[in-house]
């Protein structure tokens, strides 16, 4: 009952037989055991499965397995090969995760915010984090972490507090 | 000390969650796994006249169905409750059978009733369409006060008016006659609604029974593993506790709603049992919604005397609180103890009495979440003393520090003694809030927000002035009161050959930081790097004991066994030490990593003291080898942060919709290890706080039903809710434990809220308006302005 898709996931190619209602988020979490991609919700709503589909960020507890054949998958796993992506610098240097589960989606969203708008202002941050949710740290230095990786990434001094 | 106690340190552990390495419950794959699916009442009350289960017992890949009674007929009872509150006349607490699964009546909506074990996820959920359950739907009650009145369905049939307990605390008849003296009396009914913690990783439990050794394996999303381990051997399922290990591996966030011991726990290790597999169950958010325990929901009305001077002379409070369907593992403590015992503030009130009502609704259970009793004990006084300040034209800030009790250290002042049974362990309270006060810049703001009004536009300022109880304790005492555990802490500290550092403390860490906090401590203490320290946790085969992690009591009663524990090992240090340098212990003394003889150059470095423990060949006589110590720690009595909260708002005429335009926090947390840490807390805290206050609540109808049970229909708080918050802090160090600290955890959620809510109607006081209920939503708001003052 398979369905054969093709697809690169952190570079690496797959072809995979998937149930046709496999949604995407088990698709990495249980066949591939990326269990960086978290489920926080079933609506939706919580932005914990954040992905990013050939550059944009997606919920991937939204998509079913097979719309991402012939597409490029990237999980927080696969962000930067050390760890060390300024956002990944900027959650740490800031402080911006507490228990660490909404962190992944979070990281992954605003890699998507920060390629269409390298520089944004602190409310564009707080307006483009609206699909996920951070119960641990009131948003307040997921905001710093991520103004921390913008100048980073425009080659700004960073300020590490 | 040296510096790295007070240093923002960077987290340890955040490398893993930043490369999606972290480990949760779900993220376990064992050989051989199934998957449990939880059938659950759809109806808030129901009789549950027959299951038919053999058409899902027969599908493919199904590799078992139980129901209530398979549980039941194998001898096993309930879940039990950790604390045992009596009624006023003695009698002790209704505490009815809280089932695995519910044999013959469900009693709240998503109340377990059947668990179908399968091959898949998958299978198991599409075998649960299979299993054929009849309910007779019967009338449910919701509100707490409501259930009391006669008439009401009984979610128990032998609890009489629905009643758990009834408690008092205080002095009556001192209370009722100062009231009758009073030259003012300000009286508040008002509903501190029910929130849903929402932890953003749902809860899950594998349960893995190997026959071969007879070991039982639980994983669970849980803050404190080694009291669930102690529930279920002797209470649950009666298994041998040195058989059973369970684990909290990585959780994702807690707020009280992971102390609990939760029937899933207990049922992946009753079915590991039976089938010899291990069972994961993980739960969906809407199942989160519906069985997570939840927090808050009181009804009171309480009232607050003053002399002519605005001086409080009486405070007395009725409270009816929710329990929920059962009694959840700490319910009975949170509106009594942690509650009724709060009722001082920071002000002098010479009489005070509270009763409490501990009700049973058709809903699902309510238990601590974040402060647990303090937030609610807060919002009655601090929104009191708003209202009474409007009401006898004074100004708020003024009101309360001109109630405040004076200062004291604890050490050459007595603590302060309550008339609501606590003794204060330190407190200043006045520089707090004058700190917050020129924080928020408090003069211009009133001329600002005259000048706002007079162009129609709403600004309001609130105050919140609060003290809390932290780290619960001594054991005797709360044993008591009620508790039925102890609560200490326990930590090993294990010193490596190398000179590395192994900890094994039973404080978890689901995102406050333990792993760096803690390791802090333990090099600043030995003169070792904080790279250099591990700490264990959520594990009770490498942990030998633990309390967990809740009120705010981690640093304060885990951080102390620490200290004992360390200073174990530098007591026995020096005598290696002494040995090696040829001196007397009492000349030498230690200092950054080594011990010097006082007064020369001749000193030996941990390490090689470390190294002498394990290869003891030039070694002191008589003394055993080895460098580690295991330390239990049981406080002399709570810690008593305290603080005050100043919001800003700023309310749109036209949609009623409340903008926080600044917070401002100034809170006294004790000594603090880890700035950055402290201030992450409050700042999650406050997101909470303000979240109650603005946007969040269970909505039941009145069949039962929680209609917001979605992130699609509970408002939970998100990043565009907040400005960036303005914290700071004064240092009042605890006197009776070795850190001096007092716990940061909750704080920044048992003071927002009042300040949100006191700011909102101060700005809304053009209006005649003087209370409104919480959640404050634009609707709610904008229909108080329409409204002529008739709120």
């Amino acid at each position: 009952m398979g369905i054969p898709i093709n697809v690169k996931v952190n570079g690496k190619e797959y072809s995979q037989e998937v149930e046709p209602r496999q949604l995407l988020v088990d698709f990495l979490r249980e066949t591939l055991r990326l269990t960086g991609t978290h489920v926080g919700c079933d609506t939706s709503g919580c932005g914990a499965c954040t992905i990013l589909v050939d550059g944009n960020a997606v919920k991937s507890c939204t998509l079913l397995a097979v719309q991402v054949d012939g597409a490029e998958v990237t999980t927080i796993e696969g962000l930067s090969k050390n760890g060390d992506h300024p956002l990944q610098e900027g959650f740490k240097e800031e402080h911006g995760l507490q228990c660490g589960y909404c962190t992944p989606g979070m990281i992954m969203a605003a890699a998507d915010l920060l390629t269409n708008n390298p520089n944004p202002s602190e409310q564009e941050i707080r307006h483009a984090l609206e699909g996920n949710i951070c119960r641990c740290t009131g948003y307040h230095n997921i905001v710093k972490s991520i103004q921390y990786a913008a100048d980073k990434m425009q080659g700004k001094e960073v300020s590490h507090g | 000390m040296g510096s790295i106690i007070g240093s923002s340190v960077k987290r340890v552990e955040d490398k893993r969650f930043i490369t999606g390495k972290g480990n949760y419950t779900d993220d376990i794959q064992l050989q051989g796994m199934t998957y449990a699916y939880i059938i659950r009442s759809p109806f808030a009350h129901a009789k549950i006249l027959s299951i038919n289960t053999e058409e899902a017992k027969n599908a493919e890949g199904v590799v078992a169905v139980f129901t209530g009674k398979d549980i039941a007929d194998s001898g096993v009872g309930g879940v039990p409750c950790g604390w045992q509150v009596n009624f006023r006349n003695g009698d002790t607490m209704k505490e009815p059978l809280h089932p695995l699964l519910v044999v013959n009546k469900a009693r709240h909506q998503g109340d377990g009733v059947v668990m179908v074990i399968a091959e898949t996820k998958e299978i198991a959920k599409d075998a649960a369409e299979l299993v054929e359950i009849e309910y007779e739907e019967l009338p449910a009650v919701t509100d707490a006060k409501q259930a009391m009145e006669a008439g009401q369905p009984l979610v128990h049939d032998d609890c009489p008016n629905n009643l758990s307990f009834d408690w008092e605390l205080g002095d009556k008849a001192a209370t009722d006659a100062a009231f009758a003296n009073a030259h003012h009396v300000t009286t508040l009914e008002f509903t501190n609604q029910r929130v849903i913690p929402n932890a953003m990783e749902p809860r899950s439990a594998i349960g893995h029974f190997e026959p071969a050794t007879d070991k039982y394996t639980l994983y669970t999303t849980s803050q404190n593993p080694h009291l669930t381990r102690l529930l279920l051997s002797a209470f649950v399922l009666g298994l041998p506790e040195h058989k059973v290990r369970v684990v909290a591996p990585d959780v994702g966030g807690g707020f009280g709603s992971k102390i609990f011991h939760y029937a899933e726990e207990a049922l992946v290790i009753w079915a590991s049992k039976a089938l010899g597999v291990p069972i994961k169950w993980t739960a969906e958010r809407s199942e989160s919604f519906v069985t997570d325990a939840h927090g808050r929901d009181h009804v009171s009305k309480s009232e607050m005397a003053f002399d002519a001077d605005g001086k409080m002379i009486g405070l007395r409070s009725s409270t009816a609180a929710n329990m929920g369907a059962y009694l959840s593992t700490f319910a009975p403590a949170v509106p009594t103890y942690l509650h009724g015992t709060l009722l001082q503030g920071l002000y002098t009130t010479p009489a005070i009495y509270i009763e409490v009502y501990g009700v049973f609704t058709n809903t699902t259970a309510v238990d601590a979440y974040r402060g647990a009793g303090r937030p609610e004990a807060t919002y009655l006084l601090e929104r009191l003393i708003d209202k009474a300040a409007l009401e006898m034209n004074m100004d708020p800030a003024e009101l309360r520090i001109k109630n405040l009790i004076p200062p004291f250290d604890g050490v050459n002042q007595p603590g302060y003694e309550t008339k609501v049974a606590l003794t204060y362990d330190s407190g200043n309270y006045e520089p707090t809030i004058r700190r917050a006060m020129e924080m928020v810049g408090y003069e211009d703001f009133r001329k600002e927000q005259k000048e706002a009004r007079e162009n129609g536009k709403y600004l309001g300022i609130g105050f919140s002035a609060y003290i809390e109880a932290c780290g619960i304790a001594p054991s005797a005492v709360v044993g008591a009161l009620g508790a039925r555990a102890g609560l200490f802490e326990s930590a090993q500290v294990r010193i490596q050959p190398t000179g590395k550092v192994s900890v094994y403390v039973g404080s978890h860490s689901h995102g406050q930081g333990h792993e760096t906090t803690f390791a802090q401590i333990v090099a600043d203490k030995l003169g070792v790097g904080v790279e250099d320290v591990e700490i264990v946790h959520g594990d009770s085969e490498a942990v030998a004991f633990g309390m967990g992690t809740y009120g705010s009591r981690s640093l304060a009663v885990g951080g102390s066994a620490i200290v004992k524990s360390v200073e174990k090992v530098l007591e026995k240090g020096a005598k290696i030490a002494a040995h090696k340098l040829e001196a007397s212990e009492d000349d030498l003394e230690f200092a950054n990593g080594q011990w010097t003889v006082k007064g020369t150059d001749k000193s030996i470095g941990f390490g090689d003291v470390a190294l002498t423990a394990y290869v003891p060949h030039d070694y002191p006589q008589g003394l055993e080898p080895g460098l580690d110590f295991s330390s239990f720690y049981d406080p002399a009595n709570f810690t008593y942060p305290y603080g005050c909260h100043i919001c800003v708002v700023e309310i749109d005429p036209d949609t009623g919709k409340v903008e926080v335009k600044r917070f401002i926090a100034c809170d006294d947390v004790g000594n603090v290890i880890n700035p950055m840490i402290v201030d992450g807390q409050i700042h999650g805290g406050l997101a909470q706080g303000i979240g109650q206050a603005l946007l969040e609540g269970a909505i039941y109808d009145e069949s039962g039903q929680l209609l917001n049970a979605s992130y699609m229909d509970y408002a939970m708080p998100r990043a565009d809710d907040f400005p960036m918050f303005e914290t700071d802090r004064t240092v009042t160090p605890c006197p009776h434990n070795p850190l001096g600290v007092k716990g940061a955890g909750e704080a920044g959620c048992i003071g927002s809220t009042p300040a949100v809510v006191n700011a909102v109607m101060d700005a809304l006081s053009p209006f005649g308006i003087k209370d409104l209920e919480m959640p404050l939503t634009p609707e709610r708001v904008w229909r108080a302005m329409h409204s002529n003052g008739s709120n």
